[in-house]
């Protein structure tokens, strides 16, 4: 019976019988699996099933509340979406590990207890891991690679957290946690790396824009957005998100700018975003919370809008440096179309989702008495319209003219984008179906007349700033670059800091080894002095100095007998 | 004049069709359009009654000049940072 069983294992599941098709067929398939769970999840009312009982604790294999409702939705439309744009794709291996992917998200997503969470939490890691694998490339294995390491941390520390927390509560119930709970700090520190808190964030913008073209579209949607639903279950109201969260919104945005890989440009203006989610979690009021929560709803879906467009622009022209790009309009007008609809979303102008989504966390902010948060998640506002908004569709298909002329991108990736596009303006435009889905009653009104201006002078101000540095010049130029960020530590200080360690300890084990050899010798000289050919002990003694000796060893004990 | 594309995928031929943007001095037009319309929405706040909480976002014009020099602050930190973060392409690969 589909309603009875398990989400995320249709996916799963599914995914065996990839390799078997070809073609059309393939990529149709692919299609309908996804379109398959909604319909399940329509089906679906709030309750569980799946309970068992394993490691002597009660587990639940699924839950179904608002909240995972609303994942699964969203993680369901991220797959068709990331399908029918890969519908082209002639690779197996990538779209089996992308539906597996997919399924160990929703499975995460539905799981009702610690344990089934860490199983589905490192399956989707895993997952990750080879659909970045799957763009076959040198680079790719190595940051794939780095991301698996982080990852495996991040397994390792939930598993930990929950052992402890089990151990001290007798449940493996994952409901609030907190950070006063035993294991809580682990727990959340593993939620942390998955969802790029800072210091923590280095293998997303290392990974995601190493991945095929497709197969970042996917990556986008699921890993860090995982980690909220987890963050939005198991610690909200934890004021320490706030302040992660807001820096998170802050620094990157810095980097975006600066940047020359658009594809890396998206990665970190998607650490950006997640940071309004991360805060509005933090604050943790009814408001807060659906804000944060709609937020990755609309996220995910201009997120992988973007991702697709410079995809296709990667797909056409085998680049996404903005060195390298510019003038892409004449030749790609309907992708420039969505990538302005993606970037007017993640921006947040009125009419499009990320406007009446984002607000609802500023508002929250605000009414909470958050004076600096709300500040800098303005601030950051303003700054991830420059980045993604403006530089993204500017420097690619804008600027100077870079002389290439593309094709437009496939028809397969046009309707991918088109329908993307559709929902980043439905939502924006009519956001009362998404509202319904929110956890908590919505009571909030996106468009009112404070709302829009103030919003639209925020932005349209700030893209004045752009132009007028533009004009003078002032604007840093796009440039083949490296951009060192804390993954600096460790891919270069670390090895090499290990690499001179073990020349320091080779020099000193050196000097070790030749100061023991040398007291070996010594020894061996000795040894050989007294039991060599020559040696005193080694000779052959006369029989009379043997009866001298035993002599006075009786004496000497007749002594010591007699006192 | 004729350029070559570096990797195939297409390149512009001579004698194509201009586009609208292609010439600067629409550019500039446009340029002056969106000064205008950050006149218009920075003079519609004596318009509307503002329903905000903190007392500074009640200024006239408030989000309008913090969006500008924030933006622009922004830029030019982001530019000095170049000088201490910016390494070659191949910096991670050596």
């Amino acid at each position: 019976m589909i309603a009875e069983f398990p989400p995320g294992l249709l996916m799963i599941g599914g995914a065996v019988l990839v390799p078997f098709l070809k073609g059309n067929l393939r990529s149709a398939y692919t299609l309908v699996l996804p379109l398959l769970g909604i319909l399940q999840l329509m089906t679906f009312e709030p309750g569980t099933f799946g309970a068992m009982t394993s490691f002597g604790f009660e587990q639940t294999h699924v839950r179904i509340d608002k909240l995972s409702l609303l994942f699964g939705y969203i993680f369901y439309i991220a797959a068709v979406l990331g399908a029918l744009f890969a519908w082209h794709n002639d690779d197996p291996l990538e779209s089996s590990t992308a539906l597996v992917y997919v399924g160990a998200a929703i499975g995460a997503t539905f799981a009702g207890d610690l344990i089934t969470l860490f199983f589905y939490w490192e399956l989707a890691a895993i997952a990750a891991v080879f659909l970045i694998w799957a763009a076959r490339t040198d680079r790719s294995f190595r940051a794939g690679f780095r991301c698996l390491l982080i990852y495996m941390v991040s397994g390792v520390l939930l598993l930990s957290g929950a052992a402890m927390y089990a151990n001290a509560t007798g449940s493996v119930a994952f409901n609030n946690i907190g950070l006063d709970s035993p294991g809580g700090i682990l727990i959340l520190l593993a939620f942390g790396i998955k969802c790029a808190f800072p210091l923590l964030h280095n293998w997303l913008q290392d990974g995601y824009p190493e991945a095929s073209v497709t197969g970042t579209v996917f990556l986008s949607a699921f890993t860090t957005k995982l980690a909220v639903y987890a963050l939005a279950r198991g610690f909200a109201g934890t004021e320490v998100l706030i302040w992660i969260g807001v820096a998170m919104t802050a620094f990157p945005i810095f980097y975006a700018v600066i940047e020359n890989d658009l594809r890396r440009v998206l990665a970190y203006s998607l650490n950006n975003q997640l940071g309004f989610m991360v805060a509005g979690i933090g604050i943790g009021s009814t408001l807060a919370i659906n804000g944060a929560v709609s937020h990755a709803f609309a996220h995910i879906i201009y997120k992988a809008l973007l991702f697709m467009t410079m995809g296709a622009v990667l797909f056409r022209t085998g680049t996404a440096k903005g060195s390298e790009l510019g003038g892409l309009y004449k030749t790609m007008p309907w992708t420039t179309g969505f990538c302005i609809v993606g970037g007017a979303s993640i921006s947040g102008f009125p009419l499009f989702s990320g406007f009446v989504t984002k607000s609802m966390i500023l508002t929250a902010a605000a009414e909470e008495g958050y004076l600096v948060p709300f500040l800098v998640l303005l601030f950051a506002s303003a700054g991830v319209f420059h980045h993604s908004g403006i530089k993204i569709p500017f420097f690619a298909f804008f600027a100077h003219d870079s002389g290439k002329r593309p094709k437009e991108a496939p028809f397969n990736m046009l309707l991918a984008m088109g329908l993307a596009a559709f929902l980043c303006i439905a939502i924006g435009v009519y956001p009362q179906p998404l509202y319904a889905l929110l956890p908590f009653p919505v009571d909030y009104l996106p468009y009112t007349t404070t709302h829009v201006i103030t919003m639209l002078q925020l932005l349209v101000f700030s893209g004045l700033a752009f132009a007028t540095l533009q004009r003078t010049g002032l604007y840093p130029p796009e440039l083949r670059s490296t951009v060192l960020d804390f993954d600096f530590s460790y891919r270069w200080l670390a090895p090499r800091a290990a690499g001179w360690l073990m020349a320091v300890a080779e020099n000193a084990g050196m000097t070790v080894t030749s100061k023991f050899l040398l007291l070996l010798r010594g020894l061996i000289d000795r040894i050989f002095q007294t039991h060599g050919p020559q040696g005193i002990l080694a000779r052959t003694w006369p029989t009379g100095s043997m009866v001298l000796w035993a002599a006075a060893l009786l004496a000497l004990s007749l002594l010591f007998y007699y006192q | 004049m004729s350029e070559t594309p570096s990797n195939g995928h297409g390149a512009k031929k001579t004698g194509e069709k201009r586009y609208w943007l292609d010439d600067m001095r629409n550019v500039h037009k446009l340029f002056w359009v969106l000064v205008a319309l950050c006149a218009l929405l920075f003079l519609s706040d004596a318009f509307y009654e503002k329903h905000v909480v903190f007392g500074f976002e009640h200024w006239f014009g408030f989000f309008g000049l913090f969006g500008f020099f924030v933006s622009f602050a922004l830029v030019l930190t982001a530019r000095e940072l170049r000088k201490i973060l910016m390494r070659d392409e191949d910096y991670y690969d050596r």
